[in-house]
């Protein structure tokens, strides 16, 4: 990371921390980031003439309040607004040194990722309310136009708004399943715009610091939970490999061809760190398995070769937790390496085809199978299904050599 | 030394908000609702017991629905519900409570949920918009 991406999130604390704390006590989302919006305008100006305040995010705070009770006196609208009246702490205060305020985000993230809201617009939410990223930046990463991401997001925090949606923790028996979409949200950044599978183009980063950074806070509020420690570490060893991904000349690297100097060995200690912290809960979940998978194959960096038959105990501890297609693709990967091309393939052929008729990932590796079988029509076929479904020409270019050197 | 402001937050009042929680059900349901009245009777007792009901009423089916539009001043009706769809609107509650949360809690114990569907909507509130 350059320096100006880490301050870049270095900002973004405070923007999240200032934008929670005020809509939590307004419960308008949409008027506060207003209001904040105003704040940091006025910043821009006043600061180089005046100089910097003693405590910036207090200044902020205090202007955007000032912003918000306007706001709120004008239209006469919103009863909870006026709950921005109350912060009796700010009133009180002699200056700005001496305000401090409670670090509301978890709260924000917990809205984002409300049952009641679409799941496609969490991630989005979350990006723009909890980091300050625009509707531009959030819809090119998600493909989508920055005016009709700007309308889903306005959309998002209307209903967020006036459904009621509340402004507080989820009830204790709510917080795994509240948590899980939190965290399901984040990851969905980290892998928006490129597939994790078989690795994309890393020159299209995507949000993949942003969801890590994301996923740390949730870490740091939520210390007791393994799952987001597991997503945290998951996230570090794949980013860890970024720089394997492509060969010099932009070519699509597979994982098992992998240069494991080009690794990160700090990204990779950070993501061993995380995952230990986390196994010590004894609470064993999604997320914590597919970083112990990530941390197998991170291991052959030092050993110089993969343990096949762990992964397949892993991938097939993962299917019973969550059964996904690409669990069971990584199972049939571990299967085909132990037991032989055919038992893995006898895998795919269990699976529901309807599921992944479209499923790029999944006719790659059947060709591969297929390939070593000496079933060379069938797999001519499963890799022509695989390239018309790529959309990285990376990896179309890849999957053509293979099927030409059939 | 200035000790710090900490600025608290329970100062939120708790404000009530209305729901609507809007039953749909099936021809099916309709014809069988001498069947499933015990369990609406049981509801509504829970909702009026907890203090949140606040009104509500069951629906004859759509087709003995009566649609009336005015076109150039012309009254036109027809006979059947708004829209012709396979679940129908049955009938309604509403409820006053916190938040969507609780609105929801209420939402999964109607026996409609696990029969057809129910939609939550807030009330639209004339004051505050």
């Amino acid at each position: 990371m350059d320096a100006r991406r880490v301050a870049e999130l270095a900002a973004r604390n405070s923007y999240g921390r200032l934008v929670a704390y005020l809509a939590v006590r307004s419960q308008d989302i949409a008027t506060v980031e207003d209001a904040l919006g105003d704040a940091f305008l006025k910043a821009l100006s006043s600061w180089p003439q005046r100089g910097v305040p003693d405590n910036p995010e207090a200044w902020l705070l205090v202007t955007a309040r000032r912003r918000l009770i306007d706001m709120a006196r004008r239209s006469q609208t919103h009863a909870k607004a006026l709950n921005i009246l109350n912060l009796s702490g700010v009133d009180s205060a002699e200056n700005l040194e001496e305000i401090s305020f409670p670090d509301e985000r978890l709260k924000l993230l917990f809205i984002c990722a409300h049952p009641a809201i679409n799941v496609n617009i969490r991630t989005p939410l979350m990006l723009q309310t909890v980091m300050g990223l625009n509707a531009a930046q959030i819809g090119s990463a998600f493909l989508v136009a920055p005016t009709t991401m700007g309308q889903r997001l306005v959309r998002a925090k209307a209903k967020i708004r006036d459904a009621g949606i509340p402004f507080g923790l989820p009830q204790t028996q709510a917080l795994p399943d509240r948590l899980d979409a939190v965290l399901a949200a984040i990851y969905a950044a980290y892998t928006t715009g490129w597939d994790t599978v078989l690795g994309g183009d890393p020159s299209h980063k995507g949000l993949a610091d942003e969801a890590i950074w994301l996923a740390q806070l949730c870490g740091q509020l939520l210390p007791a939970e393994p799952e987001a420690r597991g997503l945290l570490a998951l996230m570090l060893y794949c980013a860890a490999r970024r720089g394997a991904r492509r060969s010099t000349t932009g070519d699509y690297v597979p994982l098992s061809e992998q240069d494991t100097d080009l690794w990160s060995q700090s990204m990779i200690q950070r993501a061993e760190r995380e995952l230990h912290q986390a196994s010590i809960y004894g609470r064993l979940g999604r997320f914590q398995l597919e970083a112990a998978i990530q941390s197998v194959h991170a291991q052959r960096a030092s050993t110089q070769h993969t343990d096949w038959e762990t992964l397949a105990q892993l991938y097939s501890g993962l299917i019973q937790l969550v059964d996904t297609i690409g669990a069971r693709l990584g199972h049939a990967v571990a299967i085909a390496q132990t037991q032989g091309a055919q038992t893995g393939l006898d895998l795919l052929d269990a699976m529901d085809i309807k599921t992944v008729q479209k499923h790029q990932p999944y006719w790659a590796l059947r060709a591969h199978l297929l390939a070593q079988l000496d079933e060379q029509p069938a797999a001519r076929q499963a890799y022509a299904m695989a390239i018309g479904l790529t959309e990285d020409p990376a990896i179309r270019k890849f999957l053509m050599a293979k099927a030409q050197s059939l | 030394m200035g000790k710090k402001a900490r600025c608290s937050g329970d100062l939120t009042q708790q404000i009530q908000m209305k729901y609507a929680i809007l039953v749909y059900e099936t021809e099916q349901d309709f014809a069988h609702r001498d069947q499933h009245m015990p369990a609406y009777n049981a509801y509504s007792q829970a909702l009026s017991e907890a203090g949140v009901l606040t009104g509500g009423a069951a629906l004859h089916p759509g087709h003995i629905a009566s649609t009336v539009r005015l076109k150039d001043g012309q009254r036109q009706v027809q006979d059947g519900p708004y829209a012709d769809t396979k679940e129908q609107l049955g009938g309604f509650f509403l409820i006053d409570v916190p938040d969507l949360d609780n609105a929801l809690d209420w939402a999964a114990r109607c026996p409609a949920a696990g029969l057809c569907a129910v939609e939550v909507r807030p009330l639209w509130s004339m004051e505050a918009n």
